[in-house]
């Protein structure tokens, strides 16, 4: 039985920067992830990393633009303390060999980005979050004396002691289908977000909400469900992301008469106000009529110099050639708002912890709650850094000095049987992809931009049936040997449990504030609602709803414009 | 919508089985992808077909596989780009009612097949990366805040950084296939990130190690496959180039391989000859006619000549004398290349598009 003092599950930033962290604090690391490292979905993070580190740049001013685009529902002592931490990741970055853009004079240069009030994004082309976890991987093959990897491993279930103690995961060798229990002192969950649950997304196919339903089967609180974030820019159809650099560079949204129609809603940041305001002027502008006729607006990169889009851009020119005949640097790309993030997630407290003692949560799969009803562009890099490292060294810290927990390893029989359930369905019923195709168009249909009371019902009985489909939808694989017919099974679980969590989320909320914007509840009411949304598991019923306060330290709501 | 047949290569390391083919008809639009059919068939039909894939646009290198015989991501490749391939340029697809195109998948190539389109890229791929010391070796001191370096660098060790490590470069390397210990044209692409960085410390002794190796820098044997094959733009060849020029030109590592040597008669053998003259080719990268190990080499290559001579491929008078001599034209393009301060480096980043020419002057490395 694999035992370590940290193990952490995923290796996306977060969960690679806690593993680096922990390792450096000592400890004995194992870091597990059902892609290779490489693959994780924090490659495709394209436009930057906000920091402070300008000597005219301050962290109050990065903190109150955060604090103002999570619509006053981010915890402000979290967010004093990313914005504070952010310089010195930066440079820690910098220093492992990250290929941050230069200005003339060879120190880092920065680009604007959406609800900041100042250029503080650092980047690398539009491929930062692919440059910085390349980056990352190298220094994990490094240490690789003092991390050992576990790279297509897929995580079925957490494991906690009598105590409720969260002491280890089991998990399966996707290349052999074996069941191994990984015993360890603190596990780290940084498994990312449930973006599939969605249909468009931004978000790649491995993106399923194992980390969050995992934890919330073992009964870890979930906060801030509802908030979901619609990207502004997001190619109609298959839901590719159009980066915010482009807009932070300079290009300009138009509707179909040719008007640049932020003006009306952001008249002095225009396409760089947050992004559900852009996201919510563009809906409105499609659902008044005034979008193309392919239910989408523009975006004109023809705005940013030829030149400076190919050096800066370049990714994005690609996928306009690829995956939408276009040439951006020629001519306005359609684009309509899409879904891209979740703001919820595990609850945790600002070292990871979550409510389940020895159980962590970083990045995505947490929730801080840094970003509260909205997040801005280029803040999930910082997020997933900060609070992995933060988990990583508390992980640490915490298990050098206790001893190895013991591990009830009879639960691997019950995740065998689960498992054995699983191969044995027969095709019959509705299949995996049909029951996976009817979520994701119930949650972008009822669970987006725009959400009312009836919809929202709708869509949770949708769920709720859904849930009764799946378990029992057949599978074709009976194989062993990378069987991932069985694993979309058991993902499809994770994003139905997910799914239910973020409507009921919608549904407690009653008033409109950052992403969640609710037609029969419009406006921000800071009375009743300026708390998080708690959700916690039921057995098999409707989730359970509590709530917390949300932590003010220095910045009172205010009417928030841009 | 038009019909695609998908030709699919299964297999199944439990079933004790031979690898079989499954086809599959899709309709879908001849701007979707390989990977779109692929998905639709498991969704569909089929959900035990084995392919790795994730983000669909491209970033996260997972779906390399090859269609129709060329390696590349299944995401980003058409379905009529595919088909294209099979079927010769001028094809269109067919109308409503036609036989559907066949589109051939196929596992990528140098790497051992795990299951279906799975390779195992641990056994080749990351053995290779790691073989390349593959992170930054700080130049000292680490300054307190970053280090100050050129915009031009950065950008420049950009194009390497924009590997995916998708592999398909790997699967189509004509010189692994031959020696598969060659280090191979992924890893000496992330090799160049490290050479090209002005924060690393270690530039010479990288070059010297992949200078001095038999399967280095040297092992390549520039057929151009892993530029055809890289859907990134990162060009591994050029990055290979570009390694040997600063081994060679600014570091003088004269290997024991002989591939400096070599290079420079190659030169040398261009100016004088205009093309290519490969008698003296050979015993000028061994030193000259009259040097020891020349006369080895000439030895070892005597079955090929006299083979040459037989198939009439060589003349004894192509074979003895220099029929060739270099027109003034070579001449000129030497004169203007020795001329320049600068080397002139084609990087995708500070050029612009691949059909565009607007080459851009970059930093000669130091």
């Amino acid at each position: 039985m694999p035992s370590h003092d940290v193990l952490i599950i995923g290796a996306g930033l977060a969960g690679q920067r806690a593993a680096l962290s922990a390792a450096e604090a000592g400890a004995s690391v194992a870091i597990v992830s059902k892609v290779h490292p490489v693959r994780s979905h924090s490659v495709a993070a394209a436009g930057g990393i906000n920091a402070a580190l300008n000597p005219e740049d301050t962290w109050e001013s990065h903190a109150f633009d955060t604090v103002k685009g999570s619509d006053y529902l981010g915890d402000q002592d979290a967010i004093e303390i990313m914005t504070r931490e952010a310089p010195n990741e930066i440079l820690y970055l910098e220093h492992i060999g990250v290929t941050f853009h230069r200005n003339e004079t060879g120190h880092l240069g920065t680009r604007a980005f959406g609800g900041a009030s100042a250029a503080r994004t650092y980047y690398v082309a539009d491929i930062t979050g692919h440059a910085i976890l390349h980056v990352l991987y190298e220094q994990l093959m490094k240490r690789s004396e003092q991390i050992d990897r576990y790279e297509e491993w897929f995580t079925t279930d957490l494991l906690q002691d009598e105590d409720g103690r969260c002491v280890g995961a089991i998990c399966r060798d996707l290349r052999d289908g074996a069941l191994e229990v990984f015993n360890a002192k603190a596990v780290i969950l940084a498994s990312g977000g449930a973006g599939q649950a969605y249909k468009p997304t931004t978000n790649g196919l491995i993106v399923t909400g194992d980390g969050i339903a995992q934890a919330y089967r073992i009964g870890a609180k979930l906060m801030d469900m509802e908030m979901v974030q619609y990207h502004p820019t997001t190619l109609a159809g298959n839901g590719l992301l159009i980066t915010e650099g482009a807009r932070g560079e300079g290009a300009w949204l138009l509707n179909a008469e040719g008007e640049r129609f932020m003006e009306r809603y952001a008249p002095n940041k225009f396409e760089l106000a947050s992004r559900d305001v852009v996201s919510r002027a563009e809906q409105t502008e499609i659902n008044e009529g005034r979008g193309f006729e392919d239910g989408t607006v523009a975006l004109d990169i023809t705005k940013v110099p030829r030149r400076r889009t190919l050096e800066a851009l370049r990714e994005i020119v690609n996928i306009g050639r690829d995956f939408a005949g276009v040439d951006i640097t020629r001519e306005p790309i359609h684009i309509l708002p899409g879904m891209h993030y979740i703001m919820g997630g595990v609850k945790t407290d600002s070292d990871g912890q979550t409510t389940i003692p020895g159980l962590y949560a970083a990045g995505e799969v947490a929730c801080v709650s840094v970003h509260g009803g909205n997040r801005l562009g280029a803040n999930s890099l910082l997020d997933t850094l900060v609070f992995g490292r933060r988990s990583g060294l508390h992980g640490a810290t915490q298990a050098l000095q206790m001893p190895m927990p013991s591990t009830p390893s009879s639960r691997i029989a019950e995740t065998e049987k689960n498992i054995e359930a699983i191969m044995n369905r027969q095709q019959g019923g509705r299949r995996i992809g049909a029951i996976k195709s009817e979520l994701g168009e119930t949650m972008n249909e009822y669970v987006a931009v725009f959400r009312d009371e009836e919809g929202l019902q709708k869509a949770h009985e949708i769920v709720r049936r859904l849930k009764e489909e799946a378990a029992v939808a057949g599978i074709d694989d009976r194989g062993s040997v990378f069987n991932q017919d069985v694993i979309a099974a058991i993902e499809l679980g994770y994003m139905l449990d997910v799914a239910e969590t973020i409507v009921v989320g919608a549904l407690e909320r009653k008033e409109s504030r950052g992403a969640q914007w609710r037609l029969d509840y419009p406006g921000r009411n800071d009375e009743e609602w300026l708390k998080h949304i708690d959700i916690s598991m039921n057995g098999a019923d409707v989730p359970l709803v509590s709530y917390s306060p949300v932590t003010i330290t220095r910045w009172q709501p205010e009417e928030r414009t841009y | 919508m038009p019909e695609y047949t998908l030709r699919i290569r299964r297999y199944d390391p439990q079933s004790g089985d031979a690898p079989r083919w499954d086809t599959h008809t899709v309709d879908l639009s001849p701007v979707q992808s390989v990977l779109d059919a692929i998905l639709k068939i498991k969704d569909d039909e089929d959900g035990s077909i084995g392919i790795r894939c994730s983000c669909q646009q491209a970033i996260c290198g997972s779906c390399g596989v090859r269609m129709n015989g060329k390696p590349g991501l299944a995401c980003n490749t058409h379905l009529d780009e595919a088909a294209q391939r099979g079927h010769g340029t001028g094809w269109n697809p067919p109308d409503e009612g036609q036989e559907a195109p066949v589109i051939t998948v196929e596992p990528m190539g140098n790497m051992p097949v795990i299951r279906d389109l799975i390779v195992d890229m641990d056994a080749v791929h990351w053995k290779k990366i790691q073989r390349v010391t593959p992170w930054l070796i700080n130049k000292e001191p680490v300054p307190e805040r970053e280090y100050i370096v050129p915009h031009e660098n950065m950008v420049d060790v950009t194009q390497t950084m924009a590997c995916i490590q998708c592999g398909a470069c790997v699967s189509d390397c004509l010189a692994m296939e031959v020696d598969p210990l060659f280090v191979g044209p992924a890893a000496l692409a992330k090799a160049y990130r490290f050479v090209g960085d002005p924060r690393d410390a270690d530039h010479r002794e990288r070059l010297n190690d992949l200078s001095e190796d038999p399967h280095g820098i040297y092992d390549c044997t520039h057929c151009f496959n892993c530029i055809d094959a890289c859907p990134k733009g990162v060009d591994p060849m050029s990055q290979i180039m570009r390694l040997r020029r600063v081994a060679g030109s600014d570091f003088d590592i004269k290997d024991r391989n002989n591939g400096y040597n070599h290079e420079h008669a190659f030169v040398k053998n261009i100016r004088k000859n205009g093309i290519l003259h490969e008698p003296d080719l050979l015993a000028d990268s061994y030193g000259g006619k009259l040097h020891p190990a020349a006369g080895k080499e000439l030895l070892s290559g005597l079955p090929t000549a006299v083979t040459g001579l037989l198939r009439g491929k060589m003349t004894p008078r192509t074979a003895l004398l220099h029929p060739h001599k270099a027109p003034p034209e070579v001449k000129k393009l030497f004169d203007t290349i020795d001329g320049k301060q600068q080397r002139y480096e084609l990087n995708l980043y500070v050029s612009g598009y691949e059909d565009e020419p607007e080459g851009t002057e970059t930093e000669g490395q130091s």
